[in-house]
């Protein structure tokens, strides 16, 4: 394999890698030349159908201080919004010569429908997803991955991985990229993942997933290692899933009364951007147990490590072969 | 890589250089070296290059540290991303650069088993840019073994290897491979 598409093609070899080398990685961000030279030469295209600001600025920063070349290219203000097609798109940047394709895009698959043509058209190009629908955000798992990892190893040195954490995954599940990548992610990793969200925003199949799901968030947040909100929404909201956010808020919502039901050492995560108020009050958002701004920091340090990964040798690959 | 059919084929071939009092009586010597010509321990910082470059500069500091009883900062420089031949192998692993205190002002000497093409410390002197900018930078290598392709020369030394460019010289260390020894292998069955 020569590109990064779904968290569930990764093992738990390739996913240490990943992980391992991120922290080398997150050490440079600390240092005053921000700068390793190992990309330099190649071009890296973040191409985003969808709205995105910490995805695609730390693509970009990833890619910068690998010192590749890194363009952006958003649907707004490009042949897009003229109409051209995926396909068209797609095979116009590639055929610019370039090395890598981050791409995101409101259609489940088109990551890999892009992996595809490439491969028929004999390009040589790497295709990173960055979020597709509601399918994958592979980037996002790995990272919130990393993030936990830390937070695990400094609570208890002595005790490595993922084996017997349990972490609970609550909100949208439904329409959740972030959900499915971090279901397929952490069970690989070997921890247990528990969805909590109300009937209406589960998927159908949900039965299938190796995962425990409940409904009463409540009874789950003293059982948990880490709790990771989702954010609802609100542009996929026209479904009548919820009767009002104020009722969202008082099923699910991690609000000030519920900070006290988890574990003291229990982590709070939130893929970003946050609906302060209704997923997630500020209290949880800004407590001592927050990792939030710990996992922006670690998207950089991540996406650095997974550009190194596919760019970063021949052309063969290396780790995501 | 010799094409070595059975490990008596590969024993047989590979000609001892150093033992492992050798070793450790080339690592005192270089320790020695180093304060002498930097007059004493101010300002040293040495840095490994991995693999076995980190080991040794551990025994350097040790050595030192004992000679002046004062602790002299030790850490490791990973050259992977700065290397010049990343395109032409599958993608490598980094190790790790841990750096203990700032190099700016510094006298860092860098410390690595074997100084070949000298294509490493190009890249060591590449890597160590990036995190400051030293007074002085040193080199000290177990071993010398010639056949540079860059203008690049060791400061310390601990054994001067004449070798045919197509012989392989390997350095045992016990902390990563459990003994100490230096052997050469030729090409000719």
């Amino acid at each position: 394999m020569r590109h990064l598409l779904s968290a569930a093609d990764l093992d738990v070899a390739e996913i240490t890698e990943i992980l391992d080398l991120g922290e080398e990685m997150a050490l440079v961000q600390g240092r005053p030349v921000k700068k390793l030279p190992a990309l330099r030469g190649r071009t890296v295209v973040n191409l985003f159908f969808e709205d995105s600001t910490r995805t695609r600025s730390s693509f970009e920063l990833a890619g910068k201080w690998l010192s590749a070349d890194v363009i952006n290219i958003s649907a707004k203000g490009s042949s897009v919004s003229k109409g051209e097609s995926l396909r068209d798109t797609v095979l116009t940047v590639a055929s610019m010569g370039v090395d890598a394709l981050v791409i995101r895009h409101m259609a489940s698959g088109a990551p890999l429908q892009a992996a595809r043509w490439f491969a028929e058209l004999g390009l040589g190009v790497h295709v990173l997803n960055a979020g597709d629908g509601t399918h994958e955000h592979p980037t996002q798992a790995l990272l919130d991955a990393f993030t936990l990892r830390k937070h695990f190893r400094t609570q208890d040195p002595s005790r490595d991985g993922f084996a017997g954490r349990r972490i609970a995954v609550v909100g949208d599940i439904t329409h959740s990229r972030v959900a499915r990548s971090n279901v397929a992610l952490l069970t690989t990793l070997g921890a247990q993942v528990v969805l909590v969200a109300p009937p209406t925003l589960l998927p159908a199949g949900v039965d299938g997933w190796p995962v425990e799901v409940r409904t009463d968030l409540d009874e789950v947040l003293g059982e948990v290692d880490a709790v990771m909100m989702l954010r609802v929404q609100r542009e996929r909201m026209s479904g009548g899933y919820f009767p009002t956010p104020r009722e969202y808020t008082v099923g699910y919502g991690l609000t000030r009364a519920r900070l006290g039901l988890l574990r003291p050492d229990a982590a709070i995560c939130h893929p970003g951007p946050m609906n302060r108020g209704l997923e997630i009050s500020a209290d949880a958002a800004d407590s001592a147990g927050s990792l939030i701004l710990d996992q922006v920091a670690a998207g950089v340090a991540v996406r650095m490590s997974v550009l190194y990964q596919l760019l970063g040798g021949a052309d063969e690959g290396g780790a995501l072969r | 890589m010799p094409d070595v059919t059975g490990l008596e084929d590969a024993t047989s071939l590979a000609r001892q250089v150093l033992d492992a009092d050798q070793v450790s009586r080339a690592c005192a010597r270089m320790a020695h070296e180093v304060l002498e010509a930097n007059r004493g321990p101010a300002g040293l910082v040495l840095l490994g290059i991995p693999t076995r470059g980190v080991p040794l500069a551990e025994r350097l500091g040790r050595a030192m540290a004992e000679v002046e009883s004062t602790p002299i900062p030790v850490g490791s420089l990973d050259v992977t991303m700065y290397r010049d031949d990343l395109r032409q192998h599958p993608t490598r692993a980094p190790g790790r650069t841990e750096v203990p205190v700032s190099v700016d002002g510094a006298v860092v000497v860098l410390v690595d088993d074997v100084l070949f093409s000298g294509r490493t410390v190009r890249a060591a002197l590449d890597a160590l840019g990036d995190l400051g900018r030293p007074r002085a930078v040193r080199l000290a290598v177990l071993v010398d073994r010639g056949h540079r392709e860059l203008p690049v020369r060791a400061d310390h030394v601990g054994k001067n290897l004449p070798t045919r460019s197509d012989e392989r010289v390997s350095v045992r260390l016990t902390e990563v491979d459990g003994y100490d020894e230096v052997t050469i292998t030729g090409d000719d069955a």
